[in-house]
């Protein structure tokens, strides 16, 4: 028995034995897997954050754990060692790294500066000509479309593309390594560069931001809010000058904080600062000063903003307006019988000298061509000049009459005044309104007339005139009676308040009719004499001119009726009291225009027909009438210039070549325009090759070549 | 004899021969002229008459249609030029169709059914030697421009299976890498299956990208969060966000001025930036009225023109606020997508109906080559209209352009709502504290927010 339950035993004792055993070996099993599970065994471009083991956490990492096998190694140098004992030694945590967002926002700050720099370098400074490089290209570049097919290619493709990615460069992120890869090799050198740079600079800001937001001292913000300010002032000198509008925003923020320091009792030395101060500035000099210093600061912050006036423009202004003296002399009379033989082309000396000394001689002109041009345009000048000559220029009332007058009637009516005075600004906001409409509407220039009528022929555009009746004929009537009513009668407002300037456009031009040159003196004499030998051509105008005159003057209104407040009938006048009550006089026309011309008549009603094709406003670009004038005045057809002048004249803006492709820009066209534009090149050459520039070129000069040789020819013969 | 008259003293009429004498039969008769003003008085009437004369018959001779190339089987979606001939067409349709086109002979070359669904952009290589497609199947497929042989079934050069769809695609104006855009703006090597960059600023879709044809490392994009976002290739991340009022559908950078682009906006208008200044457009384009689709700029960078939904085509410089020109037929309808030809003389339109039109960019231009004196009187006439464009009749003339009767309603309802809004904020700045509504110009009004 006892054998038995002692074999028994063994046998049971061996049984735990081995399970113990099994299960050991299934847990030591178990146990090694599940390391394993954690380790990685291959490289993937994206690390999970779930795979990563969580084993060591807790635990700090030192930096002895780190790097204690640098102590030991012989080849780091003595002063990173050093470096690294420092490090060790020094016990601050490192500050966390700004959030994502931030960084982001950072370096987008930084590469959007640095790539409008370099545009803005693109406008004016010339770049380095032929960015290509000359480095080794990528492989797959170079034979496209070409695969390896060899297991050996295969293998040294393998190879290369292995290689290829640089391994250990701590510089740079795998983002910009990213960057860097899109571009060749040279160009990748220059980025690496550049790209340190920038994280350099990233850096600086990040620590900055951060070191700003920590800070706490209200010295540091004060002298922060000082040096600002100081920085402010500077810049407004030249807000001033670049950007009116930012400044006066600035300058009612100065007014604002102007008045909240009128308000406030901040700097006035009254608080309780300010007092323990007055106690001690008895003893204390420093006291003293900063109590003096509170009330300059108070002093400079209540000081008034002084702006300058526009005072000088209008002076000039009104300067500008007189007309000379020589334009109302009457015109002298050669022949003192016969008015039609004024039309003398030929011009006494003095006159010319007058007329040129106006024009400052322009230099010695090369071409013959050019000089007979400018003679031209002198003798055209000449005769718009005589033309002028032709129309006296109204009689104008001196100024200080007027104002004198005013100053009369504002002494009789002073309780109307303040009326008037409303009703005028009113006047003069609404006209103002008017015209910002007008200005408006001149704004869309461009704007296109689309309407329902399609144009297919020469008659419809007859039609589509009719139809769309023109605005301008209204508005240009507006100045010449404004101009009767501001001469006849006397002005019963203060004249500051309307300004006529602003209400009176300029008078529309009349058309002058020039003279054609004229045939001998006596033979036109005789001429005239022949034809008109039966009648008396001279009385007649003269009567002809008096009805004019006549039927201009103002008539005298009766208003009287028979029968009221007296007897009526036949045969009975009405008494004289009420013919003087009744019958009212017109204010006088203004004078006429020829009146001290005895063999002209000038039409002074406007004629509608020419107002619709006058310029009613002056256009955009133009600063003044004179420039658009004399804009207008010059013809560029070929009738009045020469060939080449007219060439010159007409150059279209753009030019492009038929059947040319034009490729977009690339820099070194940009160069080679910039230094080209300084000489004359006004048109733009598109889709033109060197060759066809080259032609031009040989042609010219062929050209000139012609021409010396015609001259060498004149001067032989 | 004759001894005896030569010592004569015989005055003899003599003239230079040079004078009167041309040089080669080639010139043209010599015609002295006297250019003395006198001589030729009332200079500026007659200019004038001559200008307006030329205005009228600049308008008679305004026939802009040249031709409508039918064959397409569903609207036109995109159109690209060939980048090295002047005569070669692609454009892709809605039902995954790319056809090639010769403008001259005005026929389809090619058919390729190129995508399942839409083709989304097409882009020509630099080279032209062949093209790009990306459509709707989520490819992007690289095509021969030259036609396979006989037999040869079309075959795309390159596939690549794209995550999502593919919305546009622009190629490099000298490298072998492109960009397309769909949820992220990717951009490609010619060679690899994988995008080399891929930017993203948020989570949105993208409609349209461009490269920079000048400073080729820049990108610009429209994004559907009614956003405009620039990059550069060289950078790490997007350089800057525009957030404006409403979504751009495409845009088109200045291939003259580096820094200029303009993109066709939902609420339209079409707006130029500066890419320095991005907060206030530089110019307001208004004129259509409807949303704007597409805008592409002359090659000379002066102008640019512009495809609505309104049915219309419009042409404008690129520094004014209002076109100079529109373009509509009666059997045009939406017009999705528009391009300048290369020489500056044509612009192609694709529409909603299947067709492309051809139009002249220079509405009365006489086409083909001119003789000297034609194009002399051509550009003389030019200058009289330039000249006197501020005179009332010749700017009316000049101005008039027919429009059908909807679109014009439209406008003028249009103007009426603008005004009624005009007058409101009037209002409510007359009723508030001043200074508390401010005066915003027009350029103000549609920038949201600029974000760095």
């Amino acid at each position: 028995m006892a054998t038995a339950t002692s074999s028994e035993e063994t046998l049971f004792n061996d049984d735990e034995r081995k399970h113990k055993k099994l299960l050991e070996a299934i847990s030591s099993m178990g146990g090694r897997k599940r390391k394993k599970q954690s380790e990685r065994s291959e490289a993937s471009v994206q690390v999970s954050e779930f795979f990563v083991n969580a084993e060591g956490t807790g635990e700090k990492v030192n930096i002895s754990d780190l790097l204690g096998t640098v102590e030991k190694t012989s080849g780091a140098s003595n002063k990173t060692k050093k470096q690294l004992r420092n490090l060790q030694n020094s016990k601050g945590t490192l500050a966390l790294p700004l959030n994502k967002q931030q960084t982001e926002k950072i370096q987008r700050g930084i590469a959007y500066e640095k790539t409008t720099k370099e545009n803005q370098k693109a406008e004016q400074i010339v770049f380095p000509l032929n960015q290509e490089s000359s480095g080794p290209k990528q492989v797959e570049q170079v034979v496209a479309g070409w695969k390896a097919q060899t297991p050996l290619e295969q293998e040294i493709f393998r190879l290369l593309h292995s290689n290829s990615q640089p391994v250990n460069d701590p510089v740079l992120t795998p983002v910009e390594e990213a960057s860097l890869k899109a571009m060749s090799l040279e160009e990748a050198k220059i980025r690496r560069a550049e790209l340190q740079k920038t994280r350099a600079l990233q850096s600086y800001y990040e620590a900055k931001a951060k070191r700003e937001k920590n800070i706490k001292s209200k010295k540091y913000h004060k002298i922060q809010k000082k040096g600002k300010r100081k920085e402010f002032l500077k810049q407004f000198e030249e807000m001033v000058k670049t950007n009116p509008e930012g400044a006066l925003e600035e300058l009612k923020k100065m007014e604002l904080s102007r008045m909240e320091e009128r308000m406030s009792l901040k700097h006035q030395n009254s608080g309780k600062w300010a007092k323990s101060k007055a106690i001690m500035a008895k003893y204390d000099d420093s006291a003293r000063k900063a109590m003096q210093e509170q009330l300059q600061m108070n002093k400079d912050l209540t000081q008034k903003i002084v702006v300058p006036s526009d005072d000088e423009h209008e002076s000039n202004e009104e300067g500008l307006e007189t007309v000379p003296d020589f334009v109302n002399d009457p015109e002298p009379i050669i022949d003192p019988v016969n008015p039609w033989m004024r039309g003398q082309l030929t011009h006494e000396e003095p006159e010319v000298s007058c007329v040129t000394t106006d024009e400052p001689q322009t230099a010695e002109q090369e071409n013959e061509e050019e000089e007979l041009i400018g003679e031209f345009e002198r003798k055209r000048k000449l005769r718009q000049a005589d033309e002028e000559d032709l129309i006296p220029t109204e009689e104008q009332k001196p100024e200080s009459e007027v104002v004198e007058e005013d100053v009369v009637e504002v002494s009789d009516k002073e309780e109307e005044e303040d009326e008037e005075e409303e009703d005028v600004s009113e006047f003069n906001t609404l006209f103002r309104f008017m015209r910002s409409e007008k200005t408006l509407e001149e704004d869309e220039e461009g704007l296109l007339n689309e309407g329902q009528i399609r144009v297919r022929n020469i008659e419809d555009l007859e039609v589509l005139a009719e139809d769309v009746d023109p605005q301008p004929i209204a508005a240009p009537s507006l100045p010449q009676t404004a101009v009767g009513e501001a001469t006849s009668e006397p002005p019963n407002k203060k004249k500051s308040e309307i300004d006529l300037k602003e209400v009176l456009t300029k008078d529309a031009k009349v058309v002058q009719v020039p003279f054609l040159p004229t045939v001998d003196h006596d033979e036109q004499i005789s001429i005239i004499k022949e034809a008109f030998a039966g009648d008396d051509v001279i009385s007649d105008f003269i009567k002809d001119k008096r009805k004019q005159e006549a039927a201009g003057k103002p008539k005298v209104v009766d208003l009287t009726l028979p029968g009221w407040g007296e007897w009526g009938g036949v045969g009975l006048k009405p008494s004289r009291w009420k013919r003087k009550r009744f019958r009212i006089k017109m204010a006088s026309s203004p004078p006429r225009q020829d009146r001290k011309l005895p063999d002209t008549i000038i039409s002074e009603n406007r004629n509608t027909s020419i107002a619709s094709h006058q310029v009613s406003q002056l256009p955009f670009p133009f600063q003044n009438t004179a420039q658009f004038e004399s804009c207008i005045r010059t013809p560029i057809g070929q009738t009045w210039n020469t060939q080449g002048v007219v060439k010159k004249m007409t150059k279209p803006k753009v030019i492009t070549k038929l059947g040319a492709i034009i490729e977009p820009m690339v820099k070194e066209d940009f160069i080679n325009k910039t230094t080209t534009s300084a000489g004359k090149g006004p048109a733009i050459m598109l889709g033109e090759n060197k060759r066809a520039n080259k032609g031009r070129e040989w042609s010219s000069a062929k050209h000139q070549g012609r021409r010396g040789s015609q001259k060498r020819k004149k001067q032989q013969t | 004899h004759q001894s005896a008259y030569e010592s004569d003293n015989i005055k003899v009429l003599c003239r230079n021969p040079d004078d009167y004498v041309r040089e080669t039969t080639r010139d043209i008769q010599r015609v002295p002229r006297n250019y003395d003003p006198t001589l030729h008085p009332f200079e500026v009437p007659r200019e004038y008459t001559r200008a307006l004369n030329a205005t009228k018959l600049e308008r008679v001779f305004a026939k802009p249609f040249v031709a409508s190339l039918d064959g397409h089987r569903d609207g036109i979606s995109c159109i690209t030029k060939h980048a090295k001939s002047l005569s070669t067409v692609i454009s892709g349709a809605c039902d995954g169709e790319v056809k090639l086109w010769n403008l001259p002979r005005q026929e389809c070359l090619r058919t390729v059914q190129a995508h399942e669904g839409f083709v989304r952009g097409i882009c020509s290589r630099f080279c032209g030697t062949s093209f790009f497609t990306v459509g709707d199947d989520k490819t992007i497929k690289q095509w021969n421009l030259e036609a396979p042989g006989y037999g040869v079934r079309e075959e795309p050069i390159n596939t690549i299976l794209g995550k999502a769809v593919f919305t546009g695609i622009d190629h490099h104006q000298r490298e072998s890498t492109f960009v397309t855009c769909g949820q992220t703006v990717d951009i490609w090597d010619e060679q690899r299956s994988s995008p080399i960059r891929s930017f993203s600023w948020g989570v949105d879709s993208f409609s349209c990208v461009r490269y920079n044809p000048v400073e080729t490392e820049l990108l610009a994009s429209c994004a559907s969060d009614r956003s405009i976002v620039l990059y550069d290739t060289r950078e790490s991340a997007p350089l800057r966000k525009v957030i404006m009022q409403l979504r751009s559908n495409t845009l088109c950078w200045n291939p003259m001025e580096a820094y200029y682009f303009t993109c066709a906006n939902e609420d339209y208008n079409l707006y130029t930036y500066d890419i320095r200044h991005l907060d206030v457009p530089v110019t307001v384009h208004m004129d259509h009225v409807s949303a704007v689709l597409d805008v592409d700029y002359s090659p000379t960078g002066r102008e640019f023109v512009s495809a609505s939904f309104d049915k219309t085509i419009r042409i404008f410089p690129k520094d004014k606020g209002h076109s100079r020109e529109v373009y509509h037929t009666k059997r045009m309808q939406h017009v999705i997508c528009v391009r300048w030809s290369a020489d500056n003389k044509y612009v192609l339109s694709g529409s909603d109906e299947m067709n492309i039109r051809l139009w002249k960019a220079n509405a009365s231009e006489k086409l083909g080559l001119l003789s000297t004196r034609e194009k002399a009187a051509a550009h003389y006439n030019k200058k009289l209209i330039e000249k006197f464009q501020h005179h009332p009749q010749v700017r009316r003339i000049a101005r008039h352009r027919h429009l059908p009767g909807d679109i014009l309603k439209q406008k003028r309802e249009q103007r009426e709502m603008k005004e009624a809004r005009r007058r409101r904020e009037q209002n409510v700045r007359k009723h508030s504290k001043p200074g508390s509504v401010p005066l915003l110009t027009e350029k103000e009004k549609h920038v949201a927010a600029v974000v760095e």
